[in-house]
């Protein structure tokens, strides 16, 4: 009873292969429970089914899903809710102190995978940096694109001048439809494989989203004066 | 073999299985608390011989402690007020400094002698018939009524429950109430939030589907919740409220009108006398009735009967309406503002479910109708549909079932940083549970501890949001200043509750973490009132203790009879009957009621079955090695209908 909630990297004691980031297929652990051997990344040990930690893998592989930029929402939600139905705390809540927490810890990396998919800007981001860790050390919020630069200054100039509701409706409208366009132009890219175009648009969506956010305050601050 | 067992003096055997007893639902509320029970997927509403189900949230005190809980409490309020509390709910987690008072006086007398303590900063002692209590302690006895009330309706114990909280609740809100159900001899199986309760109720017995607002306004709380609810999942998008805003203010704002008018009516110097807490306590309550009454018709008149003095106050609904309006906008504010976080707009909103008895107020209705274009739903009894909803989640936790309540923060919560900034680390409406890490360093060389300041709510500046508590870390190894790399973790549990984490990255050290909880009872400060104030708190502690090494034995039993099924042949027939041996000693001692000889017998469990283990580990990786991968051998080895592991999932799609 003295085992520490130790994770799989210090249980797996064969690694035979498998590519990229996660756990390779052949890859064993030991489980807690009935002390045999589990896969890597597996949610449940099959002989005594008790709930494992959760593996080291990437939020597309945590929910079942091929590292893309288009996915489609309902899927997502369909395999996290799927998912948590299995691992939430609350089909825990009669079972031992240790099967509580490898609960918790496994909703709580569904919940991170989840939140950082379902919106496309943290989507993209996320994915430039899976797809090229190594190669774009400073991720994407860089804006070294002259053009994109002065585009985020104008429309920030714009709507900190606008007096009208008309105004901020007009920049706000606007704002949408460019945000629109961005993120065709990011599944394109993504599709593509074109890395570089996949960040700059990430950090225009970036300053887009702000703008939007911010055109929505200026907005309301009008509408209570 | 027997062993003996020990018992301490006074102690009797516990009984068996009380792990099959029934889980209740409690609505712990402001004004009035409810208690149901569900079986078979049929929640009931527990009521009293009248047919009541509201038990006011009202406790009197007797000289020697005893407490009376309910309507018999609430009438003891005009005779004997020194006697009697109510509303204790405001008053979980919060300061001095949070009270609310009426015309400059507080409906409770508070002890403000706190032994040199930092008044400001610790949670509220009241004086009730000379006792001094906190909002915990009387919570207790307000559960321990219900707990007991429950008992004798059902003719057996009942020592777990689900209890609501508002959505809104912050971490110290939410721990008084979890530690006020510990001193009553309940474990808490979950907290959910009231809105969340109420949707489930209402999700699950309309069949609603789509997009749902919940519209929560109690005694003392304001929630507002937007769901999705579609087959059997209840996802909250963003939640929002008031943890001090509810049918009590509708009263202060009565009673400060009927004041005035009683000042007015009278000479300057007469009568200008502070208000006693007792009669404030009475100047509520006859707001109370009037604002109840004119839910109902258009006018009436009521007395205020102090000093001796009577008053007569005539209102009309208008006027009552003129008098909460602005309480009333102030929560269609908050509604609009957590539709903007879910980004959703009224239209989307398939229908808007009234939750709490302040939804009975016209004026509510109205506006609520106003701001989202439809008649709010209130075909469900707005008391009970929260304890309806606890009821059927204490059945889900304990019994099993396929819906799913995922919930968020309410409040971003956050560090302090220079300059009394917040940095916020977790933000509002994040699905909980969620962990999130942060990195800290240290600014001085050889500095082996740092404090750490935890705040919740949505202001840039500490001074304006809630200290939840400070964390001081210590044992970090010496080393130069910007050295050191403290990580530290905060995790929101599904009851919402907050724990911290620290270890030190570059050494692997971890870091220990004190924790001053700031409005809420240390851990010594709780053992001490288990200790003092019941009897039987060790009794259920241990017995809490020993169900905990059961459950832990019997599935360290399980997995190893799942092993063997799967891998006995390698073990000789010798081996196996040792192990079985071991195995039996562990069932006897299981049947017992001796903690110590459970884990005891888990340990030798544990060690004779270690050869056996190795060996499947060997057979595993052997498999692995040969090219049979670990999927393809657990679908060989697959008796039951098992889960398919993520990874080949994943492949297949
Ligand atoms: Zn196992």
């Amino acid at each position: 009873m003295t085992d520490t909630f130790s994770g799989n990297l210090e249980n797996t004691v064969a690694q035979t292969g498998g590519e990229g980031p996660g756990p390779g297929p052949a890859s064993v652990a030991a489980c807690w429970s009935c002390k045999g051997p589990v896969s890597a990344g597996a949610l449940f040990c099959p002989v005594c089914e008790a709930v494992q930690p959760p593996g080291q893998m990437d939020h597309f592989q945590r929910l079942g899903l091929q590292a893309a930029f288009d996915i489609d929402p309902d899927s997502l939600d369909r395999l996290y809710f799927d998912l948590q139905r299995r691992l939430h705390p609350d089909r825990f809540a009669t079972r031992t102190p240790r099967e509580k927490a490898f609960s918790q810890s496994q909703a709580t990396s569904l919940n991170e995978a989840y939140e950082a998919l379902k919106d496309p800007l943290r989507r993209a981001d996320y994915l430039v940096h899976l797809r090229g860790s190594g190669v774009l050390r400073e991720g994407c919020n860089q804006i070294n694109d002259p053009v994109i630069l002065m585009e985020a200054m104008e429309l920030r100039e714009a709507l900190a001048e606008a007096q009208t509701r008309e105004e901020v409706d007009r920049i706000a409208t606007e704002t949408e439809a460019d945000i629109a366009d961005c993120l065709i132009g990011l599944s394109a890219a993504f599709r593509g494989n074109d890395l570089d175009g996949a960040c700059g648009l990430t950090t225009r969506l970036k300053y887009l989203t702000k703008l939007a956010d911010e055109a929505r305050v200026h907005r309301k601050a009008l509408a209570e004066n | 073999m027997v062993l003996l067992q020990i018992h301490e003096p006074g102690e009797t055997p516990v009984p068996h299985d009380d792990d099959k007893g029934l889980a209740i639902g409690i609505d712990l509320g402001t004004t009035n608390s409810v208690v149901a029970i569900s079986s078979d997927g049929k929640p009931e509403v527990l009521r009293d011989e009248d047919g009541q189900a509201l038990v006011p949230s009202v406790v009197a005190y007797a000289a020697d402690g005893s407490a009376v809980v309910g309507g018999m409490a609430r009438q003891l309020l005009l005779d004997r007020p020194e006697c009697v509390i109510g509303s204790v709910k405001r008053l979980m987690g919060r300061g001095v400094g949070d009270l609310k008072s009426l015309a400059g006086t507080l409906p409770f007398d508070v002890d403000t002698a706190d032994g040199g303590q930092d008044t400001e900063l610790s949670m509220v002692r009241l004086k009730v018939a000379g006792h001094r209590l906190t909002p915990v302690e009387i919570s207790a006895d307000i559960l321990k009524a219900l707990k007991e009330r429950t008992e004798e309706h059902l003719g057996g114990t009942v020592d777990r429950a689900v209890i609501t909280v508002p959505a809104y609740f912050d971490d110290a809100a939410r721990t008084a109430t979890k530690d006020a159900a510990r001193l009553a001899g309940l474990q808490v199986l979950r907290l959910v939030n009231e809105p969340t309760a109420a949707a489930l109720a209402y999700g699950l017995d309309k069949g609603a589907e789509g997009l749902y607002a919940v519209y929560d306004l109690g005694g003392g709380t304001f929630d507002i919740s937007v769901l999705r609810m579609e087959k059997g999942v209840f996802q909250v998008l963003a939640t929002g409220g008031d943890a001090a805003l509810g049918g009590d203010d509708f009263d202060h704002a009565i009673a400060g009108h009927f004041l005035s008018q009683r000042a007015a009516g009278r000479d300057a110097g007469e009568g200008s006398d502070p208000l006693t807490s007792n009669e404030a306590k009475i100047v509520l309550m006859t707001a109370r009735l009037a604002k109840e009454c004119l839910s109902r018709q258009d006018g009436g008149e009521w007395m205020l009967g102090m000093d001796g003095d009577p008053s007569r106050h005539a209102l009309d609904r208008t006027m009552l309406e003129s008098l909460i309006e602005p309480l009333v906008e102030r929560t269609i504010h908050i509604c609009r503002g957590v539709m903007e976080d879910a980004k959703v707009t009224p239209t989307d909103i398939s229908g808007v479910v009234l939750v709490g008895g302040s939804t009975r107020v016209p004026l509510v209705r109205r506006k609520v109708a106003e701001l989202f274009g439809a008649e709010p739903l209130a075909d469900i009894d707005p008391d009970e549909v929260v304890a309806v909803g606890a009821a059927l989640q204490a059945e889900a936790l304990t019994v099993g079932s396929d819906t799913l309540l995922l919930d968020v923060t309410p409040l971003s919560l956050g560090i302090e940083t220079m300059g009394g900034m917040v940095e916020k680390i977790i933000p509002r409406n994040t699905p909980v549970p969620v962990a999130k890490a942060q990195e800290f360093t240290t600014y001085q060389d050889g500095q082996t501890a740092m404090s750490i300041q935890v705040l919740q709510g949505e202001r840039e500046m500490t001074d304006q949001c809630r200290s939840l508590a400070r964390f001081d870390l210590r044992g970090i190894p010496p080393m130069t200043a910007g050295a050191a790399r403290v990580r530290v973790t905060f995790a929101v549990d599904a009851d919402g509750l907050l724990t911290v984490v620290a270890a030190e990255d570059t050494t692997g050290i971890e870091a220990q973490v004190e924790v001053k909880p700031s409005y809420g009872l240390t851990e010594e400060e709780l053992s001490a009132m288990l200790h003092d104030s019941m009897k039987h708190a060790a009794a259920d502690m241990s017995r809490r203790l020993l169900t905990e090494a059961r459950v832990e034995s019997e599935r360290a039993l399980m997995a190893l009879r799942a092993a063997l099924e799967v891998d006995g042949d390698l073990l000789s027939a010798g081996e196996t009957s040792e192990l079985e041996k071991v195995m039996a000693q562990v069932e006897e001692a299981n049947a017992g009621d001796d903690r110590d000889s459970i884990a005891a017998a888990a340990e030798t469990l544990e060690n004779a079955s270690r050869p056996f283990a190795e060996r499947r580990m060997d057979r595993g990786i052997r498999r692995a090695l040969g090219g049979v991968s670990v999927e393809d051998l657990e679908q060989k080895t697959e008796q039951l209908e098992k889960p398919e592991p993520v990874a080949a999932k994943a492949r297949g799609l």
